[in-house]
This record gives structure tokens, C-alpha cells and sequence, in this order.
């Protein structure tokens, strides 16, 4: 049973309507919010908790778990912070840009419930630099609404008062993670900090802050107003609610599309995408949820859940939720070539492991798109991953370096065939080992 | 520049550093640059450098056809948020956005990342070289209309492969289009961005599966 139309919160998520605030009226924005407001920030937690949601930035922490760290009061009267992700660069995720874009009054009423719940007074909105347009379109948003009364002073008649910002980034991956988003929103290099400690002691100039992802955000007014349970309606239980899918790859028609959690990976790109180029018969693997997502081959395919756990369980992850499908026309060693060589261009440089580790590995996997290799040095490729992963300050090296193990754990054959039709054509030389 | 800037300079002859010696805000920058400082704490100024970079360089294509940041607008940036000059430089250097040689008249951004290459980015690569009378990534055309460079992902890659102009999203190219595309920059024409294949945004080929009945009306 698909999602129904009366379901979905991003109503406008392809741009039929207008982004403006008349027409997000209209479309349910703004309903009942100064009402909402006055049940009080425990209640707004509680409802979050309730509803099941889990961040939909990639890691999935429970959204209401993460307020309740943020202080209660803060007696120095010094604010705290509403942060906004907007950096969307996950390869193959592309639904922030279209909530921005299109359905903006869901992540600005979002924000003022968000900042009520946090006791926040300020928040940014960090939208990555390549988004120019989309981000003109979200200032005008936010323009609209402080001529409205929906923010600033007693925002929306709640007597809470709320001043959401927007701010641009310059092209840098690294700045979708948290700790670096908000070294690069102080004017610094995005490079992470340690933790502890965590944002919500210390964050953006030294006060509690809470990160959350776009779409994260613009769910909320939806479970305040229609309530947890029906959020948590959707999907297995711990992955509740709907999801933005950006389906693409190998599929007849690519798309951006909300749907139930826990839907069948075969549904979602046979229903909504027009199936695989070719059938499905010609599918050879799925990454499932943007480019740090080890791979799925075909068969796990067949019967998959899109989500959380059902994904965890065959080592991937729901992630972002940017489906890419490759059929069997695919050069698969080089398109994950391909994303070794995005993490090597996006690490920050600040830990040895990531800063040469990428390097390494994006050198190594060339050579094995060619096949220049020893069918050992497989065996070291994957060991050097094991070496990378957790071994630095953020996550990105671990990202950088899953889709490698995904594809030696899945297709290390195809590798070492590569390798053996290289020797037949180049007079079996024998390389040195891992050289570069 | 700085005096101790100057013990910096490349001295690489293949890359030479175009002397820049003046540069200051002219008042539509100023107006940007106003707004843009409303959003942060008094204190916190140097927030606003990546948004106050992004203005030098759109004026300087404003100004030059060549949208970079030299060093010298690197400074007037430092001096207007408090901050010391590497500080600058710093962000300016991190951030790939920030163009720190000179380009062409028009940046051509092709995404190259996995979900682009699946969709035929190698076409719009090629395409690009053809057209724009390029040897290949890093190069700016002999008429100086056109610099390529190969960008990370671009965020839109359910209507790949995209070349990004400048700041405008070109989506669901193939070479053909990508030749009309640059012929029609050679023009002095400025198709408009988003889908070259009049697809509604990202909405499947062919028209909305879904959000056929919403409030508000189709």
C-alpha cells in the first residue's frame, strides 16, 4: 500500500504551486502554530520523541532524544543555537534542495518549533554555496514570513521570540558534518572539532547548539498537527514516518519522491521511477542511501525494506536515502573509483589517516579499474581500509572508505578478473606490492 | 597585500599571479554586504567571510568578466570583518567556490561525481571540450569566454548529469544539448536553468506520479 497523497508533507516538493506564503497557507503551513507553541516546549519534545523520528541527515539519531540534551534555561542569558544542515553534498542526495526550493514554509514553521523546543532565540540555516537560486528563494521565504509577524518578535502570535537566518557556504562536503559546519559558520575552515565536547554544551560561538538536518526540521509541524501517532503510523516500528527517496542512476525515469519508511526497495524503483533500465532482471547492484552506503547486489535487492535496520543488517544503511541504481552495463570498479576520488578531493586534511588514506585508496582503486594490480593487493586495499575507518576525528574517512569494503565484499571476483585479463594483455609483469 | 603576504607568492612561471592593485565594494556589493552583516552578533563579524568573499568575486565579474578573488579584495574583506589577513586566505583557499586565478567569462562546472558519470557526464564533458574550445579541466578558452573545471557533486542527481553555469543548474543533459548550451552562451543568450528536457523539477519524465491531489490545487 503506497503512500496516499493526503499523507505526504511536502506537498509541493516538485514546484507545481508557489513557494510563497499565501500559497503555503493554503497548502495546511502556519495552521494552529501560536496553539502548538503554548502546549509548551516538553510537550513539543515529547511529541517528537513519540512520533518515532530519526535524523534524516544520514545517521539516524532519534530527532526528540537530541533536544532534550539542550539546557533548560541558560541563566547567563546568553542565547542558544538553532543550527540548520542544508550542505546536501551526500553524492546521490538531492531532497534538501527541493524543500528549500519549493516547500520552504515547512523548514521555517519547523525551525520556530524546533528553537521553542531547544529554547533557542537564533537560527541559521547553513545552505551549501552551489545552491545560489535555492537559496535566494529561502531568504525571500524567511523575508516574507518576518513581514508576516511569523518571526522576530512574538513570532507567530506565540510570544516566543525567534530570528532564523540564512547562511552560505562556498563548496565543501566536510561541512555537512556538525562540528565543521560550525567552525565554517564561525568564518574558519570547516574542520571538525573533537567531542566531547558535544554542540549541545558547546557549540556556534561557544553556546549550546543542536545541528539538525533540512528535512528533519520541516517534518515536525506535520507530527505537531496531525500528532505522533500518525507519524509513527508509517513504516516498521524505529523507523517510523515518511522519507524524501531521490531515486536515480539506471532507472527509465529519475525522480525525487516521498514515501512510507520500510517500503521495498523494489517498489520504490519500480512504482515511482519506472523500473531499471532494461528490467529488473538487468539490475546489478543499489547503493541505498547516498554514496557512503556500501552497496547492495541484485539479490539482497529483491526483497530489501528501505530502512534503518533493514539495511543496517546487510551492512549498508538507509543514510540519506539517495537510491542509486546501477544496471549491469556499469563499470562498477570505477564508479566506486569514482567516489574514492570525491573523498579524497573532500577530506579536510586535518588527520593522517583520512588526508593521505583517501589519497592512497583512490590511487589504488585507478589501478584497479585498469586491473594494474596484484590480486594480493586486494587483501592490502581492504586491510588499509580497516586501518582508516575510526581512526579519525569525523566520519568522513569512514564514508570514504565503506563503498570500497562494499565492493570488495561483493564483487572482490570481478576485481580479480580485471587483474587477470590486464596480465593476459600486458605480458604477465608483476607489480610491486601497494605501490602507488 | 600584506608585506609578509609578498614572501608568499608563487613563483611558479606556469602560474603566473595576475597583479590585482586596487579593488574596493562598489555600492551594489555594499548594499549585499549590509544585509549579510545583520545576521551575525557585532562581535562575531568574521561569520560573514565566505558570504563577503562570494560578493568580491561576483563583483569582480561584474567588473572584469572574470568572477576570482585576488588577493587584494582577500584584504579589503579582512579589513572590513576585523580579521587578519591568512585568516582570510585561509577560508579563501579551503572553500572550492572562491576562484583565486582569474577565469573565463563563463564557468563551465561539469559534476563528474558517480551519479552524474552513470547518466552520461563523460558526454557532457566532451561536449563542453568541443564547444567551448577546451583542452580539458583546468583550462580557460583561447577567447577567454569559457574556464572548466570538474566539480564534486552538485546535489541534484535525480537530474543528472548537470553542468552548473556560473550559479545556474543545467539538469538532464546529454552532449547535443550541451553543445546548444554553449552555443547559445557564445550568443550572448541565457537559456533558462533547470531541466533541459522540460521535465517539472524533479518530478519523474513525463509528468507527477504522485501530488496529484493536494490542497491548494494543481
Amino acid at each position: 500500500m503506497a503512500l496516499q497523497d493526503k499523507d505526504r508533507i511536502f506537498t509541493n516538493l516538485y514546484g507545481t504551486q508557489h513557494w510563497g506564503l499565501e500559497a503555503a497557507r493554503k497548502r495546511g503551513n502556519w495552521d494552529r502554530t501560536a496553539e502548538l507553541i503554548a502546549k509548551g516546549r516538553d510537550w513539543i519534545i515529547e511529541e517528537v520523541k513519540q512520533s518515532g523520528l530519526r535524523g534524516r541527515g544520514g545517521a539516524g539519531f532519534p530527532t526528540g532524544l537530541k533536544w532534550s540534551f539542550m539546557p533548560k534555561s541558560n541563566p547567563d542569558g546568553l542565547p542558544s543555537y538553532l543550527v540548520v544542515n542544508c550542505d546536501e553534498s551526500e553524492p546521490g542526495t538531492c531532497k534538501d534542495r527541493d524543500i528549500i526550493r519549493h516547500d520552504p514554509s515547512t523548514l521555517i514553521e519547523g525551525c520556530l518549533y524546533a528553537a521553542v523546543a531547544m529554547n533557542a532565540s537564533a537560527g541559521y540555516i547553513y545552505c551549501r554555496g552551489e545552491y545560489f537560486n535555492e537559496q535566494n528563494i529561502l531568504q525571500a521565504a524567511i523575508d516574507e514570513c518576518y513581514a508576516a509577524g511569523l518571526l522576530g518578535k512574538n513570532a507567530a502570535g506565540s510570544g516566543y521570540d525567534f530570528d532564523l537566518y540564512v547562511h552560505r557556504g562556498a563548496g565543501a562536503y566536510i561541512c555537512g558534518e556538525e562540528t565543521a559546519l560550525i567552525e565554517s559558520l564561525e568564518g574558519k575552515k570547516g574542520m571538525p572539532r573533537l567531542k566531547p565536547p558535544f554542540p549541545a554544551a558547546v557549540g556556534l560561538y561557544g553556546r549550546p547548539t543542536t545541528v539538525n538536518n533540512v528535512e528533519t526540521i520541516a517534518v515536525v509541524p506535520e507530527i505537531l498537527r496531525r500528532g505522533a501517532s500518525w507519524f509513527a503510523g508509517f513504516g516498521r516500528p524505529k523507523n517510523s514516518g515518511t522519507k524524501i527517496f531521490c531515486i536515480q542512476g539506471h532507472v527509465n525515469k529519475p525522480c525525487n519522491v516521498e514515501e512510507e519508511m520500510s517500503i521495498p526497495l523494489r517498489e520504490l524503483i519500480e512504482r515511482h521511477a519506472g523500473g531499471v533500465r532494461g528490467g529488473w532482471d538487468n539490475l546489478l547492484c543499489v547503493i541505498p542511501g547516498g554514496s557512503s552506503t556500501p552497496l547492495l547486489p541484485k539479490h539482497i535487492c529483491d526483497d530489501v525494506l528501505m530502512d534503518f535496520d533493514a539495511l543496517r543488517e546487510h551492512k549498508s544503511g538507509l543514510g540519506t536515502a539517495g537510491v542509486i541504481v546501477m544496471d549491469k552495463s556499469t563499470d562498477l570498479i570505477r564508479a566506486i573509483a569514482r567516489l574514492s576520488k570525491f573523498y579524497k578531493h573532500e577530506s579536510c586534511g586535518q588527520c593522517t589517516p583520512c588526508r593521505e588514506g583517501m589519497g592512497w585508496v583512490s590511487r589504488m582503486m585507478d589501478r584497479m579499474v585498469e586491473g594494474r594490480a596484484e590480486i594480493d593487493e586486494i587483501d592490502v586495499l581492504e586491510n588499509v581500509t580497516r586501518r582508516i575507518e575510526g581512526h579519525t576525528i569525523c566520519a568522513l574517512a569512514d564514508g570514504g572508505v565503506w563503498p570500497v569494503q562494499g565492493l570488495i565484499r561483493h564483487y572482490r571476483p570481478m576485481m580479480e578478473e580485471r587483474i587477470a585479463a590486464y596480465k593476459r594483455d600486458h605480458a604477465a609483469r608483476v607489480f610491486p606490492m601497494a605501490a602507488e | 597585500m600584506t608585506d609578509g603576504a609578498k614572501d608568499h607568492l608563487d613563483s611558479n612561471p606556469d602560474n603566473p599571479q595576475v597583479e590585482v592593485t586596487s579593488f574596493e565594494f562598489d555600492a551594489e556589493s555594499e548594499a549585499q554586504i549590509a544585509k549579510i552583516l545583520a545576521r551575525y552578533p557585532e562581535a562575531k563579524k568574521a561569520s560573514a567571510v565566505i558570504p563577503v568573499l562570494y560578493v568580491a568575486q561576483k563583483q569582480m565579474g561584474r567588473q572584469t568578466g572574470s568572477a576570482w578573488v585576488p588577493r587584494i579584495a582577500m584584504d579589503r574583506v579582512g579589513e572590513r570583518l576585523g580579521m587578519a589577513p591568512i585568516r582570510v586566505y585561509e577560508v579563501a583557499t579551503f572553500y572550492f567556490m572562491f576562484n583565486t586565478k582569474p577565469i573565463g567569462r563563463f564557468h563551465l562546472q561539469v559534476c563528474g561525481t558517480t551519479p552524474c558519470m552513470l547518466r552520461g557526464s563523460d558526454d557532457v564533458l566532451s561536449a563542453c571540450k568541443a564547444a567551448g574550445g577546451l583542452k580539458g579541466y583546468g583550462d580557460t578558452s583561447a577567447d577567454g569566454l569559457f574556464t572548466l573545471t570538474e566539480v564534486e557533486c552538485l546535489g541534484a542527481c535525480v537530474n543528472a548529469p548537470i553542468l552548473q553555469v556560473d550559479d545556474d543548474y543545467y539538469e538532464d543533459l546529454d552532449y547535443d544539448r550541451t553543445v546548444q548550451l554553449i552555443e547559445s552562451l557564445k550568443r550572448g543568450e541565457r537559456p533558462q536553468p533547470g531541466s533541459t528536457i522540460g521535465r517539472e523539477t524533479s518530478a519523474p519524465e513525463g509528468g507527477r506520479l504522485t501530488l496529484l491531489d493536494v490542497p491548494g490545487g494543481n
